[in-house]
């Protein structure tokens, strides 16, 4: 079975800029696949190569297992790609930008599809507006929607949701997701970490145009050692934890520790200490977590340089 | 060959959209251009012996209408695209670079043969020049606006501003015309500007498209045909290549 999305040692230059430096990924299909990093990371020189909307100096792309320089026209009709810009045709409403990106895609008889899709994005209301007095959100939506109107089987969200409120959101995700689940490959970019976390089953981070980190959600979750504890004593933190402790507010007092198991030792220390334990919570790493240490071990590394 | 055909309509609705500003008011521009110098001329000029001034102008403004609005058609619909990124639709379907090249020229030729049958029309009301052999008629303007628009296609990817599309309209396309003999037979020219004139492919699509009206033409309308054609696969070959290459599309 071919990938979904296949990237072997792609590179890419703009200038004196190397966009892409060396690139490898695959991605299976039906997964939910994201793609984060730092503005300028590569990631939507990446969806733009993976699009043919730009052309690789270095390297292959394909789409379930269609190259997308020398097969261009079926790895297109297999993507289906929401740009990040928001862009639409001034000329036209809703339903006949549908239609025509149906259309550019071989789809005569489309129309059922496109109030299905128009439904589940909220946007029947508008299918004889024009374009343009359609608002940001409004025509974000129509993007969505375009990029769905031949039912792509690897689907690409660039940043779908920057600048976007929350009720689009949810309905767009509700509808990715189910497509997900019928067997849609999605690759997602976003800036929004939880919501990777909550929507992807596999991550990759880019830096610089290369790969800098690449494995399940969970396992990067589980990559962050230790865990964090904010505490509310009835006294001093005796001194033996000072060296464990990032942050202290009056009694409160949040403390790094190696491990779980790290918790037991440090709790008795405050029992013989004779400080009582008002309140406790265990901080649960995020992907934010993951990301910031990703990136700036990166940096750490390539400082030496 | 559906992904051709809904880019071909797209870009006819586009111009029948917008019809006053591209077809209505090319007309208008046209009229006026009649207006004056048949008013100016008419008494001074007879250029074919028993034509009227007014009606041998006719056939040149219908042509140079028909020339300049293939030309405005795709480099506008072009560069509008590309600058409000619209353009990524068309670039993100599975749409071979021949097909479209064949839909912004072939939409261009619609509108240019349009606007041209409105100039020709409209002008009937000063002037009947005759119809003697309507198919150079119908072949010069095909082949005309199909060169026009190739043309447009260039300019279009080319300009990356409006600005730079001005320029290349004031500076090659309008010059080109004006110089070609839609107002004068080139005969009546000093023979610098005569042999001048015969490096410019305009001169040629004037001049066969004059004869399908008139029978009487500057030189043969066969060597203008061969011309034209020729300038058409060249330009059409070069922008086909562009195209494939991605030059200024795909970056």
């Amino acid at each position: 079975m071919s990938p979904a999305v296949d990237v072997r040692q792609v590179h890419k230059h703009y200038g004196s800029l190397h966009a892409l430096d060396g690139v490898d990924l695959r991605i299976g299909q039906g997964e939910f696949f994201g793609l984060l990093g730092p503005n300028g990371a590569g990631k939507t020189t990446l969806i733009n190569l993976l699009a043919g909307l730009a052309l690789p100096d270095g390297g292959q792309l394909s789409i379930l297992g269609h190259d997308v320089v020398k097969q261009y026209r079926d790895s297109r009709r297999l993507l289906g790609v929401v740009p990040q810009e928001l862009v639409f045709d001034p000329f036209f409403t809703v339903r006949e930008t549908l239609r025509l990106q149906s259309g550019y895609f071989g789809l005569r008889r489309n129309d059922a599809w496109i109030d299905e899709v128009m439904h589940h994005l909220d946007l029947t209301d508008k299918a004889d507006t024009n374009m343009r007095k359609l608002s940001g959100g409004m025509k974000r939506r129509v993007l969505v929607a375009q990029a769905l109107v031949h039912k792509p089987p690897v689907i690409v969200l660039d940043e779908p949701t920057a600048g976007v409120d929350v009720e689009l959101r949810q309905t767009m995700w509700q509808f990715i997701q189910r497509l997900n689940r019928d067997g849609h490959t999605v690759l997602l970019t976003t800036h929004y970490l939880e919501e990777a976390e909550a929507l992807c089953n596999r991550i990759a981070m880019l830096k610089h145009g290369r790969i800098v980190a690449l494995d399940s959600t969970q396992n990067l979750l589980n990559s962050v050692v230790g865990c964090r504890v904010r505490l509310k004593l009835a006294g001093v933190l005796p001194a033996a934890l000072l060296p464990q402790m990032i942050e202290q507010a009056g009694e409160d007092y949040l403390l790094e520790l190696p491990s779980y198991q790290a918790l037991e030792p440090a709790l008795a220390e405050l029992r013989m200490a004779g400080v009582a334990v008002q309140e406790l919570s265990l901080l649960q790493p995020d992907l934010e977590d993951v990301f910031l240490r990703v990136m700036q071990v990166e940096h750490e590394v390539a400082r030496p340089c | 060959m559906l992904s051709f055909n809904t880019l071909l309509y797209k870009e006819v609705l586009r111009v029948q959209k917008v019809a006053f500003q591209t077809l209505l008011a090319p007309v208008l521009t046209a009229l006026l251009y009649l207006l004056i110098f048949s008013h100016v001329l008419e008494q001074h000029v007879e250029v074919y012996p028993g034509v009227r001034y007014t009606a041998f102008l006719i056939p040149g403004l219908v042509m140079m209408s028909v020339l300049q609005n293939a030309f405005a058609n795709s480099s506008s619909s072009l560069i509008q695209s590309k600058i409000t990124g619209s353009i990524v639709f068309v670039l993100l379907a599975p749409i071979a670079y021949w097909e479209f090249f064949l839909a912004y020229v072939l939409a261009s030729v619609v509108r240019g043969l349009v606007v041209g049958v409105g100039v020709y029309l409209a002008a009937l009301w000063f002037a009947q020049p005759p119809l003697q052999f309507p198919a150079w008629i119908m072949l010069f303007a095909v082949l005309g606006s199909a060169l026009l628009a190739s043309l447009g296609v260039v300019a279009g990817i080319w300009s990356e501003k409006f600005d730079q599309l001005a320029g290349f309209q004031n500076f090659i396309i309008m010059p080109l015309t004006f110089l070609s003999g839609v107002f004068y037979s080139i005969h009546s020219l000093p023979s610098f500007w005569q042999g001048l004139s015969r490096f410019n492919p305009f001169f040629y699509m004037i001049d066969g498209f004059r004869y399908g009206f008139f029978g009487a033409s500057d030189i043969s309308p066969w060597f203008s045909l061969a011309v034209v054609a020729g300038c058409l696969v060249g330009l059409a070959g070069f922008t086909l290549a562009l195209l494939k290459s991605g030059y200024k599309l795909r970056l």
